[in-house]
């Protein structure tokens, strides 16, 4: 940290003093900042009462993100604060400091970064660094990043560093280092003879390496841990392909039981595409795949790859009560997604036109038979398992069909009605062991009339109805906008169903907003509902809150 | 040492932002992000010929961003007609559903220039931290307006930006 910010340093007094005018001149900063604030308040409804809190009422998660560019060089550093992290987060994350420090140097043909950067190889199934505020989650590689564009069509990278873990610092002996190399060829580009082709290929490949030292009372322990991937993307016309197959070697985990079983990932996606009609097909399969930079660790840290969750991602209220989570120890499933414009001065599609979307997913554990007559499945210090490649377990993860149209009635109504029909193992994906899966019908009306050309009031008008955990809800949601700069919003989630009448919880919220540009400022009172709040494929989990929230973000 | 070497960057690094006109002025950074089609895209290479561009951050998880794509393609012939405008619409999700992007955008019959941003290199150097965020740039690919949310009518005072930056007007006057 002491040599990145010595560098910037020097940078920027070498650039003043050579010559003051020119260098402000072409020089420029920018960045942007966030700061959530969160007032806790006693609610004995949900089991908070004063003596939980006990004078924590107050959680502050905040962020300043500079990036600073003279020419071909850029560096950057973000300072975080969580004093202490808003409930839901990682308790680890409380603490303030810059673990975001970073310098590159970039012409047409060559990068070099030191310092923390974040990198995806391909789909991310061997690599993956990235940070999402929202979760605070943040993985990054701590180390030095080579990328080298030789030709046109050929990017090759090469990346070493050690992972972001929330605070701690990195020390011998402790987690591992991470090493990998990538590279990705396009035909169109590197061949001539295929520039116009109508054939559109580009073929790519990466090894990563993780190594930690051995130090587990209990087995020996591989300390390098190779994963390998391959992987195709080919366009054809109207059609496209992608897929990306990867390969781990045996690593025993916390998180897979201690077992000495290889790993492997293979996702496949079709798609085909025309004007107003989008077809979208995709299998995958997850058999063994957590790599982490520490084989000790479980939750939301020092992940490696990134595996994320192959399910319409739902955005409403009540449809994203039961968010799926990938299970890295092992899942198969499908998806299958139609998105068609119905025309216009048709029977649905009326004057103006209509939307619709259908999607389907199933996932399913893998199949899992015993790989040893004296050890059970999965036990500790054997191999695990074995497992049928294509076949589907008898364990049901998740199903989800969704149906929605989306229509405008007139110059001032539109609306989106949505139909969703559930299947959700709590027992895996929540750990609620012992509960049965819940299956849920749910249904969705979301209203917009528009009064003037820049006001707006839209309404949500949503059920959820369900035999298992807190059986049925409704839910309502009513927002007035005042574009560019005012929302104002109501929202009511009701229990109404809970088999347990003393649960028939309301949870209300009340919030407002002001933008200008882009500096926005939000405050919410109300009740938060205990869930799982998901981002791409991570998810945490939100305990039940009540109180005030604000937030403030701004760029520059 | 190390805190004085921090505030030494801070102190510097103040200079240089007040030194220059907050929002505008800054040009694009130059990042590998992807085409529609799986091949690299460098973002430097955004340009229109010396006229306006507008480049929208959205995703297949956020509603308002797909409400504000929806509103900018009804508009975007009649926009590209007055003022020449082209508008890059840059799709930050990632490896769950990249590859949904292609068929959901054909499903909408969208128009606008597709990219990709997976892993959020381009959001990152860009400074953006939430969607929707709209960036216009003038002629000369510099930013001389950004705008976060989206909320209905949007468009409207958007087109008078894009007209006023097309006279060669600044916006923010």
């Amino acid at each position: 940290m002491k040599k990145t910010l010595l560098t910037i340093t020097a940078f920027l007094v070498i650039g003043i003093s050579l010559n003051a005018q020119e260098f402000l001149e072409k020089s420029e900063v920018h960045g942007s900042f966030e700061t959530d604030g969160m007032f806790y308040q006693a609610d004995n409804a949900l089991g908070i009462t004063d003596s939980l809190i006990n004078g924590k009422n107050f959680g502050f998660n905040a962020f300043a993100d500079i990036i600073y560019t003279l020419g071909d060089f850029t560096a950057g550093f973000r300072y975080e604060a969580y004093a202490p992290p808003i409930a839901g987060f990682d308790p680890q994350l409380e603490g303030q400091g810059f673990p975001y420090l970073w310098a590159t140097y970039a012409t047409e043909k060559y990068s070099f970064t030191v310092g923390n950067f974040y990198e995806q190889f391909g789909n991310g199934m061997v690599l993956r660094t990235y940070q999402e505020w929202t979760l605070g989650y943040d993985n990054s590689l701590n180390g030095v990043r080579i990328i080298a564009k030789p030709v046109k069509g050929v990017i090759l990278k090469g990346v070493y560093g050690t992972q972001r873990f929330f605070w701690n610092k990195w020390e011998k002996n402790a987690r591992g280092i991470v090493k990998g190399v990538d590279a990705e060829l396009n035909f169109n580009d590197v061949f001539a003879s295929m520039a116009d082709s109508k054939l559109k290929l580009t073929l790519g490949g990466s090894a990563v390496s993780k190594y930690q030292v051995d130090n587990n009372p209990s087995y020996k322990m591989p300390q390098n841990v190779a994963a390998f991937a391959g992987r195709f993307n080919v366009g054809l016309g109207k059609f496209n392909f992608t897929s990306e197959y990867a390969y781990k070697i045996n690593d025993p985990s916390a998180v897979n039981n201690y077992i000495f079983k290889d790993g492997q990932g293979l996702v496949f996606t079709g798609s085909y595409s025309t004007a107003g009609l989008g077809l979208f097909a995709m299998f995958k399969r997850y058999d063994n795949m957590s790599y982490k930079s520490d084989q000790s660790v479980t939750g939301n840290a020092l992940h490696i790859n990134y595996l994320p969750a192959l399910t319409e991602d739902h955005i409403y209220m009540l449809a994203s009560m039961y968010p799926y989570a990938t299970q890295p120890n092992g899942e198969i499933g499908f998806q299958i997604q139609v998105n068609y414009k119905i025309p216009k001065d048709t029977w649905i599609g009326g004057k103006y036109g209509a939307g619709l979307s259908v999607n389907f997913s199933q996932i399913n554990d893998i199949d899992r038979q015993k790989a040893h007559d004296t050890a059970g499945i999965n036990q500790s210090g054997t191999l695990g398992y074995k497992s049928d490649f294509f076949k589907f377990g008898k364990d049901v993860f998740n199903r989800d069909l969704t149906v929605a149209i989306n229509k405008k009635f007139s110059k001032k109504v539109k609306g989106v009605f949505t139909l969703i029909n559930q299947e959700y193992n709590q027992a895996v994906v929540l750990g609620h062991t012992g509960e049965p899966n819940v299956k849920a019908n749910i249904a969705i009306v979301d209203m917009t009339y528009k009064f003037t050309s820049n006001k707006a009031l839209r309404g949500e008008f949503q059920g959820l109805w369900t035999k298992e955990d807190k059986q049925d809800w409704a839910a309502i949601l009513l927002e007035y906008t005042i574009s560019p700069h005012w929302f104002f919003s109501v929202a009511d989630q009701y229990n109404y169903g809970n088999e347990i009448k003393a649960n028939r919880l309301h949870y209300y919220t009340g919030s407002f907003g002001y933008t200008y540009q882009t500096t926005r400022i939000a405050v919410t009172y109300g009740r938060q509902r205990e869930g799982v709040v998901c981002v791409g494929g991570v998810c945490r989990q939100v305990p039940a809150s009540n109180g005030f929230s604000i937030t403030l973000s701004s760029n520059f | 040492m190390k805190k004085i070497l921090v505030m030494a960057s801070m102190v510097l690094f103040g200079v240089v932002l007040f030194a220059q006109e907050s929002n505008t002025g800054n040009k694009l950074p130059s990042v590998i992000i992807k085409s529609l089609d799986g091949n690299s895209f460098n973002t430097r290479d955004i340009s229109n010929d010396g006229k306006p561009i507008m480049i929208s951050f959205w995703a297949l998880w956020c509603k308002p961003c797909k409400l504000e794509m929806d509103a900018y393609n009804e508009n975007y012939a009649e926009w590209v007609d007055k003022t020449g405008v082209k508008i890059y619409a840059v799709s930050i999700d990632d490896a769950r559903s990249t590859a949904k992007v292609l068929p959901f955008v054909s499903g909408k019959g969208w128009t606008m220039e597709m990219l990709l941003d997976p892993n959020g290199d381009f959001k990152r150097a860009m400074s953006v931290n939430m969607i929707p965020h709209t960036f216009i740039l003038n002629g000369n690919g510099e930013v001389v307006y950004q705008h976060t949310s989206y909320y209905e009518g949007l468009e409207d005072e958007i087109f008078e930006i894009i007209q006023k930056v097309a006279a060669g007007e600044n916006p923010n006057e």
